[in-house]
């Protein structure tokens, strides 16, 4: 079984590493990069706990092997805040609106939220909702992250921020 | 809830994945978005030793209009599909089945192609590509071929593909006449899978007696199925004198082995089942007589 080289961006920093075919992505940016804000929760697709943007779209980081990734650019977590620390406008809203409690689910929200208002700005709450059924969160009762991606819509910069448009 | 090792392999197109599949034999296994294969891999429900990936391979991507049907590339993702304007127009059942396919992170990645190919019994798109008689395109060594709909899926996530077959496209065929389209399913929870669900498409002629039907059940048997009998009871019936909870009952009638798991008895899903058809069927009904 040989190992493979690749080549991806990761929050704009190019890496590369050979890895075995079946590490997973999720896999590949905690324990290759050190960037362990990627949590997992299940590992077959249903949490949403791993979502990261691939190529900017959010995708479940543990249903993607790292080979798949090749050439192809990455932004977890780690990536949303700018340079200088300042919160993106999600992630200042989690905070605002107690959108978070022990903050395991935390990046998964913060991922999908930025892809989700970025192609849909101002969304209805129908829309919120079904726009965050494929995050699961086991503190918050849901209500506070509701209240904080309607706090992120009414921002100007919205969640365009730190997503890239898709190629 | 790792995946076992295996080969990874990225072929330039379609010749060169079949090529790939027919000399590594049953050891491989095709990988398109990932979505159904690799949480099968992770639980070690499936071992293969090769992957052979379909993300570089060239042509097998894209939505294209020829001779009266819409032809779908087997690794068009379901997101592609339900941003397209061409589907929306001229194939509504798949604009609005795909929506209803787990969440927007799945379908990102997910492919029409994985979703006919994985063959779930509780899936969408098998039971819309039932319900309008859609036509499934194959590549193997010994050359290309079309499977209707209704031959392709032959038992419990099996389907007519041989080992060494690619899934290379899906024709649909374009909406036409007065017909009318619906698809109805019910889950606890939206993105789960439907205990029970259908597809319904319905053309009628110019005395509004029902010229065509197509009914797709999913969730309701150990294959996606078709309703032939319902359909053959419908059709050239005067659509007023129909009753709809009649086409329900007769529909969800026809299977055999409708599922029990801890989501719902058998019982309890044939009810559902029923339900759902009633309800596609006259929604389907109503946009047909108004088309
Ligand atoms: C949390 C979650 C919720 C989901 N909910 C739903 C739902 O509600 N409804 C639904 O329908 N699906 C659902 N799915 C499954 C999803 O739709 C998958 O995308 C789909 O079933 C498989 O498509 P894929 O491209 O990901 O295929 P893969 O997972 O890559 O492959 C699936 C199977 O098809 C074979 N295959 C793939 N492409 C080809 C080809 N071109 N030729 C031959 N064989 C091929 C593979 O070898 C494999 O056996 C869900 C998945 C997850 C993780
Ligand atoms: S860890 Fe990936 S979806 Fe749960
Ligand atoms: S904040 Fe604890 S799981 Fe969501």
């Amino acid at each position: 079984m040989p190992d493979a080289d690749i080549r991806m961006r990761v929050n704009g920093v190019t890496r590369r590493a050979t890895v075995p075919p079946r590490l997973t992505l999720a896999d590949y940016l905690r324990e290759h990069c050190g960037l362990t804000g990627t949590h997992l929760g299940c590992e077959h697709g249903v949490c949403g706990a791993c979502t990261v943007l691939l190529d900017g779209e959010a995708v479940r980081a543990c249903l993607v092997f790292a080979v798949q990734a090749d050439d192809a650019d990455v932004t977890t977590v780690e990536g949303i805040a700018a340079p200088d620390g300042e919160l993106s406008p999600v992630q200042a809203a989690f905070r605002d609106n107690h959108g978070l409690q022990c903050g395991f689910c935390t990046p998964g929200f913060v991922l999908s939220v930025t892809a989700l208002l970025r192609d849909n700005p101002d969304p209805t709450d129908e829309e919120i909702r079904e726009g965050l059924s494929g995050n699961l969160c086991r503190c918050t009762g849901y209500q506070g992250i509701l209240k904080a991606v309607r706090a992120a819509a009414g921002t100007a910069a919205g969640g365009a921020a730190a997503a890239e448009e898709p190629r | 809830m790792k995946p076992a090792a295996f080969d990874y392999h990225a072929p330039a197109d379609a010749a060169e994945a079949v090529a790939l599949l027919s000399g590594l034999g049953e050891d491989a296994k095709i990988i398109a978005g990932g979505q159904s294969l690799v949480p099968m891999l992770a639980l070690r429900l499936a071992v293969p030793e090769h992957l052979v990936d379909l993300r570089r391979a060239d042509g097998l991507r894209g939505i294209e209009r020829r001779d009266g049907v819409l032809r779908i590339g087997a690794c068009t993702t379901q997101a592609m599909i339900e941003r397209s304007a061409e589907v929306a127009r001229d194939v509504p059942l798949l604009a609005r089945a795909t929506p209803l396919i787990g969440h927007f992170q799945i379908r990102n990645r997910g492919t029409i192609g994985g979703s006919l190919a994985h063959a779930d019994a509780a899936a969408e798109y098998p039971a819309v590509a039932l319900a309008l008689g859609a036509r499934i395109q194959a590549r193997s060594p010994r050359g290309e071929r079309t499977v209707p709909a209704d031959r392709f899926f032959t038992g419990m996530w099996t389907t007519e593909l041989a080992e060494d077959e690619l899934l290379t496209a899906v024709d649909f065929p374009v909406r036409d006449g007065r017909a009318g389209f619906a698809i109805e399913e019910f889950a606890r929870r939206g993105g789960d899978f439907a205990i029970a669900g259908a597809a319904v498409a319905v053309e009628l002629d110019g005395d509004d007696r029902v010229r065509r039907c197509g009914i797709g059940l999913f969730g309701l048997g150990s294959t996606p199925l078709r309703a032939a009998a319902a359909e053959a009871s419908v059709t050239g019936a005067a659509v007023a004198g129909i009753d709809a909870d009649e086409v329900g009952r007769a529909a969800v009638a026809e299977s055999g082995s409708v599922p029990a798991d801890l989501h719902a008895s058998a019982d309890h899903r044939r009810h559902v089942g029923a339900v759902v058809v009633t309800r596609a069927w006259r929604r389907a009904v109503q946009e047909a007589a108004h088309a």
